[in-house]
């Protein structure tokens, strides 16, 4: 689905979301308020200045609209591959816009993510990651790193990583397995408003992305270890 | 083809130590290991070895066979995580994690 | 004189020279074989202790927590145990309230060995980081290993409220290689040392205001500045992101499209960038302009 549909399906006609480039900006109205929405298109490669762009309409909605939710529409093929972007320091500009998207949060704007195309690596950490939760179409990708990149870096076959990407829940990119695994908390199939709606509902923002891939089984480990830190 | 391989070997004689804090050397990567040395009940000198490097068990008996000789030790369960590591590095790992045991600087 | 490099040390040695001698108590000890459970099913040996060692110490007789990364295993990689290690040692630190907490940081990011689950992991560090932060805990990053501290570790490390970097680490977000395999030779040419350490590098970051504090590759220097760095606290406020705002805005504007960092470092107000490369960190350090750092001693 194009976030042009994602838009319809939430907010009807009643939003103002425009695509700058790969930027996507705007508010809607959504069960009578008025929520932002921050976001990429046409699987963005996020550079320094993508990411400040974003950053800085996160910070608008923080200085402007008091309590305003904020809604992440996520699609980027990770970040941008450029000597002049790590020259300016990508990485900052990427902990950047997470240090506003946690201010938001912590100043009391809900803060949700939507993967409604793709997510992979870089792009997604700072964005849909850095959400209260985030959430995802059911025919939406989440990635590290396409395989032959991957097969390259790790010196593991593509022929392994491939049968390994069917199987495997940690090498799967399905969202259905990142909802196993903690990292998605719900799946938005269907009445897309309603995924929205429950989002809004939930008021705990606490980081529950270990304790629920525990629950549902798709990353045991996590959780136990971080509560044996706890108690050790 | 991947696969690690898991060998054990057991050593007897040598003296056995009193308790001691679990001691650790080396570093998992490659041509390297990882050697931890426990304290352990018994008269045994235990050695468990996980390698990417299959099939060099004999080296790895000899190897070990020779530290056994060379410290005589026992009470004692030696762990290693080995990625292709030579016979010499081995040694050395080995001889280091029994120096850090007995409290000299690494 | 003392000529011990740090980057030549391994993450315990690093560990053991930065904080108060023998004060370093371990969380998940080795012994305790917390262990990645998905190492062996691609033929790879795991670490004792998933190659970060945790735990509590003190530095110059104050209680912090501190954390090692191994930049020989896995390249530092965070997969599942490692991440949850980090994350474990900085909700710990929400509890138990340490100055500080100190991550030596050597790491390429994400573990792709573990891929999602090395995804989601970096996240809850990061999330956990910035709680930690929030909560008025000082965080300190020490960045020093030869390996650098890149990918997902590289953003979470520029999280901490203090970035230490030797004038021989490097902090980034993609290896020269990556983009050389993506974009070619003429993008970024990954055997050329000097354009790495320019574009990437201590001196580079500091100069342009991306790390906070600059030393020379000697363990005692990392202590130094971490001492120093227990009461540095930079606030995430709305104004000061605002700011940072600003300054990233106006320095990605001053540098053009095809600036090159010695051309940058003129542009914004570096005097003779050319000798930069050849000058040692003590002598880099004070020709830092104003203008990158306005923050530079930190808030209230």
């Amino acid at each position: 689905m194009d976030w042009e549909g994602v838009a319809s399906r939430l907010f009807g006609d009643d939003h103002d979301i425009v695509a700058d480039g790969d930027f996507l900006g705007g508010t809607a109205t959504f069960d009578g308020a008025t929520i932002a929405i921050v976001g990429t298109t046409n699987h963005a490669a996020v550079g320094v200045d993508l990411a400040l762009r974003q950053a800085r309409a996160v910070l608008a909605t923080t200085g402007e609209s008091p309590g305003r939710p904020l809604l992440l529409l996520v699609d980027t093929q990770g970040q941008k591959l450029r000597r002049r972007d790590e020259l300016l320091g990508i990485h900052r500009a990427m902990a950047h816009l997470g240090c506003c998207l946690d201010l938001a949060r912590r100043n009391g704007h809900p803060v949700i993510g939507l993967v409604y195309d793709q997510a992979l690596s870089g792009g997604f950490i700072t964005s849909g990651l850095m959400a209260d939760a985030c959430h995802a179409l059911p025919e939406a990708e989440i990635r590290v790193m396409r395989v032959p990149a991957m097969a390259r870096v790790t010196k593991l076959s593509e022929e392994l990583l491939e049968s390994l990407s069917l199987t495997n829940p940690v090498f799967a990119p399905g969202v259905a397995n990142y909802v196993a695994m903690g990292g998605v908390r719900s799946l938005w199939d269907g009445d897309l408003a309603a995924g929205l709606r429950a989002a809004l509902a939930d008021r705990d923002t606490s980081d529950r992305r270990a304790e629920e891939g525990a629950q549902r089984g798709g990353r045991r480990v996590a959780a136990d270890v971080i509560r044996r830190v706890l108690e050790a | 083809m991947t696969g690690m391989e898991t060998l054990h070997f057991e050593f007897d004689g040598g003296r056995v130590l009193a308790p001691f804090e679990p001691a650790l050397v080396g570093v998992v990567a490659s041509g390297n290991l990882e050697v931890l040395v426990e304290s352990a009940p018994g008269a045994a000198c235990r050695v468990d070895v996980d390698t990417s490097a299959r099939g060099f068990g004999a080296i790895w008996e000899a190897v070990l066979r020779d530290f056994h000789a060379r410290h005589g030790i026992a009470g004692v369960t030696v762990s290693i995580h080995d990625m292709g590591a030579t016979p010499a590095v081995v040694s050395l790992r080995l001889d280091q994690a029994m120096s850090a045991v007995w409290g000299a600087p690494p | 004189m003392n000529s011990a490099s740090f980057a030549e040390m391994s993450a315990r040695q690093r560990l053991a020279a930065i904080v108060d001698d023998r004060s370093f108590h371990e969380w998940l000890p080795p012994s305790d074989r917390v262990t990645s459970p998905h190492l062996a099913q691609l033929g790879v040996p795991a670490a004792f202790d998933d190659g970060v060692a945790i735990g509590r110490a003190t530095l110059s007789g104050r209680a912090i927590f501190v954390a090692a990364q191994e930049g020989e295993f896995m390249g530092g990689g965070v997969g599942e145990v490692h991440g949850a290690k980090l994350v474990g040692l900085l909700r710990r630190a929400l509890r138990d309230r340490p100055d500080a907490v100190v991550l030596l940081a050597e790491s390429g990011g994400v573990r792709l060995h573990e891929a999602n689950a090395g995804l989601i992991a970096v996240s809850e560090v990061m999330r956990a980081l910035l709680d930690a932060r929030a909560a008025g805990i000082a965080t300190v990053m020490l960045i020093g290993g030869a390996n650098g501290c890149f990918g997902g570790m590289g953003i979470v490390a520029r999280c901490a409220d203090t970035v230490v970097m030797s004038d021989i680490a490097r902090h980034a977000m993609s290896g020269p290689e990556v983009i050389e395999s993506s974009n070619g030779a003429g993008e970024f040419d990954s055997r050329d040392r000097a354009l790495v350490w320019r574009t990437t590098g201590g001196k580079h970051r500091w100069l342009t205001g991306d790390c906070d504090v600059l030393v020379e590759d000697d363990p005692a220097a990392f202590r130094a500045a971490a001492i120093a760095a227990l009461d540095v606290h930079r606030p995430m406020t709305l104004a000061a992101l605002q700011q940072e705002s600003m300054l990233l805005q106006w320095r990605t504007a001053i540098a053009g499209e095809g600036a090159d960092a010695i051309e940058l470092w003129t542009l914004l107000g570096v005097a003779d960038a050319r000798a930069v490369p050849d000058l040692d960190a003590a002598a880099v350090r004070v020709l830092r302009p104003a203008a990158v750092a306005p923050l530079a001693n930190g808030g209230a």
